[in-house]
């Protein structure tokens, strides 16, 4: 098992949660975060005070998936949320050492 | 409300023929009665103003504070109004509308004594005594919370109530006693329609002094102190705005054409204070900020109001675009090169745009419309009365608000410790957050 850990640009949720669906992952989680990158930051202006952003908006999302489909899945959200533009964010994959779904018990894959 | 210079043939001129109306009803014996029309205005107009404060300023000002600071910074507003308006009740009409002094009103109305159903003020003779209380009640609330602009998210909440209370006592109650009550400026020949003297002047120059006497904020000039919600300061520049005719509108104290004519000077200048500020940003910046234009109406309506009910509408134009351009400046270059931090531009708004608009009355005031002349119809004289006015509120308010600052820091240290400001006023102030 595999926790595939997408960190994405914002409007491209839809795509890559389309994509994910598509190959049979039914289910995510997604949190709003703030982080730089390569990209940095941008400058805001309020009257004349000027502020550096460095965290930028971003969306993460975490997916559980069997080992065979994880490469298939970093693939999905690669096609999905890239734009080509910097800040497209970044992918993360780590082993899962055990599942377990609350609601019945079943652990591992019976858990995915 | 209107000057008592110039408007007096006019205003007889009403009160003569309201009079005659009312003389159908026997009840009414004096030359003057009530004006059911003037009245019903006034009412509205007062609500109007009412709500200025609260939610407009609260909304405004809170809305370009930082989170931990919002609940605290629409305290002020809050206490602004539950307070000031019992003192104004108890003896601040009285001291500022009874008695004709040069200095100060009398004691007469302590706590209205001797208002009765019937009585009028000698300002507003067609409309009940109780309502233009209730209406001016409503212009030294607003006076006092614009004040606590300069000092947000660092002023402990007590020594804020002390202030406010002093502030209101010492600084608003004689100034507008000398502009509007029959003192000495009033008397001199001064017009300030709306209170660019008594209003914003005072409460912009008292905000550039807090902010110099308490200091600038934690982190100002290398930390991001960006506004939580621009939004909520949208709406409360609605509102501001919408009260505003009342505010300026009312000040005619009548429903009559001259308030009508102040309403459209309030709108148009604040219109071209907007499209003025966000010009230069787009110009200078690239981009043309929410921020900046509702900043340059703020800055037009506080510009127009002492012109007001005394200029022509399109003067209203030219004075709200002269108010986008010097009060950007007064935001941006001023407030750097001198290095305050007046948080929310109480100065630079407010304070920089009531002088500019007083002034202004001096230079486009309109016989025709409010019976007073200025620069352009030949009446020089008008525009120094108008610097004469400027120079004693400017010296009146700044040193009291001083004076007034360092007494209560007798009392209670004017600022949060540094751990309360990091944490937030909400929190330390009130126990309370926004989640």
């Amino acid at each position: 098992m595999k926790l595939v850990v997408a960190i994405i640009k914002p409007f491209k949720l839809d795509e890559v949660r389309q994509g994910l669906t598509n190959i049979g992952v039914h289910g995510m989680t997604v949190t709003e975060v703030k982080g730089y990158g390569r990209q940095k930051g941008h400058t805001e202006i309020y009257r004349g005070a000027e502020y550096v952003v460095n965290f930028l908006p971003k969306l993460r999302i975490e997916i559980a998936v069997s080992t065979e489909l994880a490469d298939k899945a970093v693939d999905v959200i690669t096609a999905a949320a890239r734009t080509g533009q910097i800040g497209d964010g970044k992918i993360f994959v780590t082993p899962i050492d055990h599942a377990l779904r609350i609601r019945t018990g079943e652990t591992d894959s019976d858990a995915l | 409300m209107g000057a008592p210079t110039g408007r007096g043939p006019r205003l007889a001129a009403a009160s003569i023929f309201t009079g005659c109306l009312a003389c159908a009803t026997p009840a009414f014996a004096e030359a003057t009665a009530i004006n059911t029309a003037d009245t019903a205005w006034m009412i509205v107009a007062t609500a109007l103003v009412l709500m200025m404060t609260i939610p407009g300023l609260a909304l405004f000002y809170s809305g370009m504070v930082r989170k931990k600071n919002v609940l605290a910074t629409m305290a002020q507003s809050l206490a602004a109004v539950t307070i000031i308006s019992i003192l104004w009740v108890g003896f601040g009409y009285s001291l500022v509308f009874i008695g004709d002094g040069p200095w100060l009103g009398t004691l007469d109305r302590w706590f209205l004594a001797g208002m009765t159903m019937d009585s009028v003020n000698p300002a507003a003779r067609t409309i009940p005594e109780s309502l233009f209380m209730l209406y001016q009640m409503t212009f030294a609330i607003i006076t006092v919370a614009l004040v606590a602009g300069s000092v947000a998210d660092r002023m402990r909440f007590s020594a804020y109530l002390m202030f406010s209370i002093g502030w209101f006592i010492f600084v608003y109650v004689p100034l507008a006693h000398w502009v509007w009550g029959g003192g000495f400026l009033g008397t001199a020949g001064v017009i300030d329609f709306a209170g660019g003297l008594v209003v914003h002047l005072s409460a912009g120059i008292g905000g550039l002094v807090a902010a110099k006497v308490i200091g600038r904020r934690q982190g100002y000039g290398s930390e991001n102190l960006s506004p939580f919600d621009l939004s909520l300061a949208v709406m409360g520049t609605g509102l501001l705005w919408v009260g505003w005719f009342g505010f300026n509108g009312g000040s005619a104290l009548q429903a009559n054409s001259r308030a009508v004519m102040a309403i459209i000077a309030t709108h148009l200048a604040a219109c071209a204070g907007a499209i003025t500020w966000a010009a230069i940003e787009w110009s200078t910046r690239r981009k043309p900020s929410v921020l900046g234009m509702i900043s340059g109406a703020v800055a037009g309506l506080g510009t127009i109001t002492p012109a007001s009910g005394f200029v022509a509408p399109w003067h209203g134009v030219v004075i709200g675009v002269i108010a986008g351009l010097v009060c950007y400046w007064a935001c941006t270059s001023l407030k750097q090169r001198f290095n305050y931090d007046d948080s929310l531009d109480v100065f630079g708004v407010h304070g920089i745009g009531g002088m500019t608009g007083t002034l202004l009355a001096g230079i486009f005031a309109t016989a025709s419309i409010g019976g007073t002349a200025g620069l352009l119809e030949d009446h020089p004289q008008q525009l120094l009365l108008q610097l004469y006015g400027v120079a004693v509120t400017l010296a009146w308010s700044a040193g009291m608000t001083y004076a007034l600052l360092k007494l209560v820091s007798l009392f209670v240290p004017l600022r949060v410790s540094r751990e309360h400001e990091l944490e937030g006023l909400d929190i330390s102030q009130h126990g309370e957050a926004i989640q």
